[in-house]
């Protein structure tokens, strides 16, 4: 008897919960901007459990690639979306809707006792491919100058690559730290040391370099005037709707999404809707 | 009555042969899994620069993955470590089993298992946060995160495992060969080194091995205090990049089956063989020099 009550029950069961889970955005794209969206994503399927997010990375082309083919409803991207990208999806009926959801700015750091207060672009190239290697070659007080980098393999490091190295290699010498907490502990702790951390990271054992003359700060990472500062988008077909028109709705909102921006160590984008 | 009992011995058997099989059966499958995803690797790299190249760029455009550089990390560390913890891991079971007293050897001991039981992350803290600025500024070296932070801590991990081994040994020498070399007049310290520890060889010889073995496998230490550069070491205090380290770093952002994750199997693949390479040679000397007790 109970067997057949349970036979009974269980296709209503799964039926009732098909109905609740009725909705699934597939996210996939770029590994910088997943942390963001996984914190925010548990968050935001708590407060709504008829929608379920899948969510991959893979990187900001292989995210725009999916959602050209129809294979994801957003993309995830740490860059803007290429001409040939644009029109390869126009090709598919695929319309990309561009959303900035966050600023990603790198800080080069040293430790406090460093003189060295400013440099630019070009001389923070040339330390990290090694061919500065003193810090008396760009006005510091004379030692050895002792590279801090991420492996090459983080979304961190794929940012400073882009930003700085212009497709030179970073110098085989330099310490490859796996965490941004990694490289903040070891530049604290070295008076020799030079490294690049997310925003977040920053904190009073570590000085921050002035880049090309500009003071890092939210205010110039907002702005576009900090060179190490690039927006976080994602990307949906056409105007967002339904499901996806709330998640975003929840990513942008200062008290819920931006916390979770400000969490991953990034810079939430609700000082500049203020000004 | 004693036909029931052999059917259930008989039973009792088999399943313990099917449990020891299975075990065995893992091990099988751990290997081909290691050698279907890692083998790839000779096929896309080149042997002769996969384990000859001097540069590891895995993620720059185009890929380099020389992997000579992290061979030398995990070699080097190895030796650093070796040196250190061989001479005190060996001295501690001597000191322990001939000349201590026996109330010092019953507090020693559970210490020295206490720090076997240290878990790896804690001693790479330790190696990180404490060890490091005190080496930086003991040595004036560029960074405290370098080979001989790492084999230290390396060192301190593995003086347990040789210690403890190598007491193993020197107890199994029977009292009969120091009686009769004290009985013919020499003295404490030329019979432990002239009768007891030559007659111990094999057994310290096993606990060297084993200790290496650990030493070259271990990956969370190394990660947190070699430094993590994928260079050549010139001096001590040089950063270096062990194997492990590399594997533990880039694995979860390599992507699945690509040319970087074939590498990093076939790394492990690298580093297999040298453990085992490490557990035969122990064998080995375990087996050559075995000494019948009477």
């Amino acid at each position: 008897m109970r067997r057949i009550f349970a036979s009974l029950l269980l296709p209503l069961a799964f039926a009732a919960s098909s109905a609740v889970a009725a909705e699934e955005i597939v996210i996939n794209g770029s590994t910088t901007v997943l942390p963001v969206m996984q914190k925010a994503g548990e968050a935001f399927m708590a407060a709504n459990p008829g929608i379920t997010l899948a969510i991959s990375g893979g990187g900001s082309g292989n995210g725009i690639k999916a959602l050209n083919e129809g294979l994801c409803q957003i993309a995830m991207s740490s860059r803007d979306i290429k001409a040939s990208e644009r029109e390869e999806g126009k090709a598919k009926g695929v319309n990309a809707v561009r959303t900035a959801i966050a600023v990603d700015a790198l800080v080069p750091v040293v430790h406090p006792s460093n003189s060295v207060a400013a440099l630019s672009t070009e001389q923070l190239r040339d330390i990290y491919n090694g061919k500065i290697t003193d810090w008396s070659q760009v006005g510091g007080s004379g030692g050895s100058i002792v590279v801090v980098s991420r492996d090459t393999s983080s979304g961190t490091f794929e940012t400073w690559a882009e930003m700085i190295m212009k497709k030179e290699k970073v110098v085989p010498s330099a310490l490859m730290q796996a965490s941004n907490g990694a490289v903040a502990q070891t530049v604290a702790k070295n008076r020799r040391a030079i490294g690049y951390i997310g925003f977040g990271y920053l904190n009073a054992s570590l000085k921050k370099i002035r880049v090309n003359g500009v003071e890092a700060g939210q205010d110039t990472a907002l702005s576009g005037e900090w060179p190490l500062a690039r927006e976080l988008y994602v990307f949906t077909n056409g105007e967002p709707g339904g499901a996806v028109q709330k998640l975003l709705a929840y990513l942008l909102d200062p008290r819920k999404g931006q916390e979770k921006v400000r969490e991953a160590g990034f810079i939430p984008l609700q000082a500049k809707a203020g000004k | 009555m004693t036909a029931r009992y052999a059917v259930q011995e008989a039973r009792i058997r088999r399943v313990l042969a099917g449990i020891a099989g299975c075990s065995l059966l893992f091990l099988a499958l751990i290997m081909v899994f290691l050698f279907m995803e890692g083998l790839p690797a000779f096929l896309e790299i080149a042997p002769p620069d996969f384990l000859l190249g001097m540069y590891w760029y895995p993620a720059s455009d185009p890929p380099e993955f020389g992997t000579l550089p992290l061979l030398a990390g995990s070699v080097a560390v190895t030796l650093v470590a070796s040196l250190i913890a061989i001479p005190i891991g060996v001295m501690t079971a001597v000191w322990l089993t001939e000349l201590a007293p026996s109330f010092l050897r019953r507090l020693c001991k559970p210490l020295l298992e206490l720090l076997a039981a240290l878990p790896s992350v804690v001693v790479g803290f330790i190696g990180m946060v404490v060890l490091a600025p005190l080496l930086q500024d003991w040595f004036d070296a560029d960074t405290g995160l370098n080979l001989f932070n790492g084999g230290l801590m390396l060192a301190l991990m593995s003086i347990p495992t040789i210690c403890s081994v190598a007491e193993d040994a020197l107890h199994a020498v029977p009292d009969s060969l120091r009686e009769a070399s004290l009985a013919l007049g020499a003295t404490k310290c030329e019979t432990i080194f002239k009768v007891v520890v030559p007659a111990a060889f094999s057994g310290i010889g096993t606990a060297c091995m084993l200790g290496m073995s650990r030493s070259i496998g271990e990956t969370m230490v190394v990660l947190m205090v070699a430094g993590g550069a994928a260079i050549l070491p010139a001096s001590l205090f040089d950063p270096v990049r062990p194997m492990p380290a590399a594997i533990a770093a880039e694995l979860a952002e390599a992507p699945f089956r690509g040319q970087h994750y074939h590498a990093l199997f076939a790394i492990g693949l690298l580093l297999f063989l040298c453990t085992l390479g490490f557990n035969l040679l122990a064998q080995y000397t375990s087996e050559r020099n075995r000494q019948d007790p009477e």
